[in-house]
């Protein structure tokens, strides 16, 4: 089986109909939106830091697009709560799809990092490293 | 049944001629060209695209590179000029088959509808718009002429206004008579919507443009393809489309343009090929159509482009039509079945080849994700009509497009796949 054969499993399926952690936070440390403009995914994420500032406590996401946006972000709220802002900052997209489990065809790979996108831009406005309104990601459509 | 049976073109010779429908997908997609792990029959719906390449084209492609090669314009040697020869007749053969009267002299080639598109833009919008003028649109344009005229209409003060689509997909025409008016310079529509299937009263607006005294430039992208075209009985003054959607190879499209105002135009491109005599201080320019193709241009691809056209006059326009509208009410007809998919744009039995729909709460790109693991290719986005989308208040579709080598049962394996789908996400 190659790439996209098997984007569909049981993990990212159930992600997608029973999503962890869906909603807001009631005080979150950060919050902040992005998009994929020419997929109409949305997704916000809301982060709450423990005391020392730099530990993330617990992440909420809300939005909606496609099954592989929405179970990437419920994926990436369990999976982002004990580790640092740092270790957020050093995630790349193969830690995304080792974290999906699945291969993600080229065409979709943006659809899977929205998530991670819109918490390390929530994390480096937070440390006002960055001033942006929102997150968008490329637009490659047709 | 016998009658279900059979359809207007003979599918099967023309699949024949068509070795790439016989291959699998699905296997790894890195290493292009091989297919030792693709293990999934293809079903390809993606011809609004582009469509296949048939061995007849590939051969004409491959008897210039190994018989003719040279270039064109150039050489007194005896390779040049049958490469000329056969360069220029290219241009007869398609304006011929456009109904272009005036022969090489009305068709440009170019790389494709929206470098056509900007070539009209550039040459003749830039030097001719203003403020108080105005370029008419439709809302089911393609980003190719929407985007072109809008930029240009930023550069030069000139107004863009849009055609209203109504809740079928047609042009609303009281709204395009209130539109078109004294200010209007060009009526810029498409032929056949990529989105929405509908066949526009091109002939009709043209008329209305011509009213004001303005051009009519009609995108046939999708038309020229699928139908006879005959652009003097629409009274088009541009007329724009692309090799690559009608059997021919990538890199070149053709732009038609009455001989009396490419005339008039001055060039988009400047460079060899395109001049008469050149000084340190001025130069003066070659022929129609020559003028507008500056550089090397596209030589074995126009040789491609006429065998193109020969292939599918072979096959007859009007056949092709009508087997691009069986299709289409085919596919209608077993979409329609299914009270979660919407379909956008007019009813089955008066559309162009193609669908685009949406599968309640599965996402377009997802819907395309698990049909192409079943190896049905089809496209999902917005398919360059992204105001239209943001008016029909979707982000994306899922388009299936047919050609001349489609079947019914490819159109069922569209929809046992979509049905897999909805019961992956139920």
């Amino acid at each position: 089986m190659g790439i996209g054969s098997d984007m569909y499993r049981q993990q990212i399926m159930d992600h997608y109909k029973n999503p962890r952690n869906h909603g807001r936070l009631e005080s979150p440390t950060f919050t902040h939106t992005g998009e994929n403009p020419s997929c109409g995914d949305t997704i916000t994420m809301d982060v709450q830091l423990a005391d020392d500032g730099e530990t993330i406590e617990r992440v909420a996401f809300s939005g909606d697009g496609c099954a592989i946006s929405q179970a990437s972000a419920s994926m990436l709220t369990q999976r982002l709560p004990g580790t640092t802002l740092s270790e957020l900052e050093a995630m790349d997209t193969d830690d995304i799809t080792e974290m999906l489990g699945v291969d993600i065809s080229p065409m979709r790979i943006k659809c899977a990092v929205l998530a991670r996108q819109v918490a390390q831009d929530g994390a480096k406005i937070h440390d006002g490293e960055i001033e942006i309104e929102q997150t968008k990601t490329e637009d490659g459509d047709d | 049944m016998r009658v279900q049976e059979s359809y207007p073109v003979d599918v099967d010779a023309i699949r024949a001629d068509f070795p790439i429908l016989q291959r699998k997908v699905g296997g790894d997609i890195s290493t292009p060209g091989e297919h030792d792990d693709d293990d999934t029959p293809l079903v390809y719906l993606d011809n609004a695209a582009t469509s296949h390449t048939p061995e007849q084209v590939v051969d004409a492609i491959v008897d210039y590179y190994h018989g003719y090669n040279s270039n064109v314009h150039r050489g007194i040697h005896h390779l040049s000029q049958e490469a000329s020869v056969a360069y220029e007749n290219a241009h007869d053969r398609v304006a011929e088959f456009i109904g272009a009267s005036g022969g090489r002299e009305e068709v440009v080639f170019t790389k494709n509808t929206t470098e056509s598109m900007n070539l009209v833009a550039y040459a003749w919008g830039l030097d001719e718009l203003g403020p108080g003028d105005s370029v008419v649109m439709t809302e089911m344009e393609h980003h190719a002429s929407l985007v072109t005229w809008q930029q240009i209409a930023k550069k030069t003060g000139a107004e863009v206004r849009y055609i209203r689509v109504d809740d079928d997909g047609r042009l609303d025409m009281e709204h395009a008579k209130e539109l078109i008016d004294d200010s209007t310079k060009m009526v810029s529509v498409v032929h056949v919507s990529n989105t929405l299937g509908t066949v526009n009263p091109v002939a009709e607006l043209a008329d209305m443009a011509h009213e004001v005294g303005a051009y009519a430039f009609v995108d046939g992208a999708q038309s020229v393809p699928t139908r006879p075209v005959d652009v003097e009985a629409i009274d088009a003054d541009f007329f724009a489309f692309s090799g690559h959607k009608m059997c021919g190879p990538t890199g070149i499209g053709a732009l038609y343009g009455k001989r009396d105002i490419l005339d008039e135009m001055q060039p988009y491109l400047y460079g060899g090929e395109m001049i008469r005599s050149v000084t340190y201080e001025d130069s003066t320019w070659e022929d129609l159509p020559w003028k507008f193709e500056a550089g090397t241009p596209p030589i074995a691809q126009g040789v491609g482009f006429a065998a193109a056209v020969d292939y599918l006059d072979d096959i007859g326009m009007e056949n092709v039509q009508a087997h691009e509208e069986l299709l289409a009410e085919y596919a209608y007809d077993r979409l329609t079945e299914f009270d979660d998919i919407e379909i956008y744009g007019p009813p089955g039995d008066d559309r162009g080849g193609l669908v685009a729909f949406n599968l309640d709460s599965v996402h377009a790109h997802d819907l395309s994700s698990i049909l192409n693991e079943q190896g049905v290719a089809i496209r999902a986005g917005d398919h360059c009509t992204q105001p239209l989308h943001d008016k029909l208040g979707v982000a994306a579709s899922t388009r299936a497009s047919f050609y001349i080598y489609n079947t019914r049962e490819e159109i069922d394996a569209l929809v046992d796949a979509i049905d897999t789908a909805r019961e992956l996400f139920a």
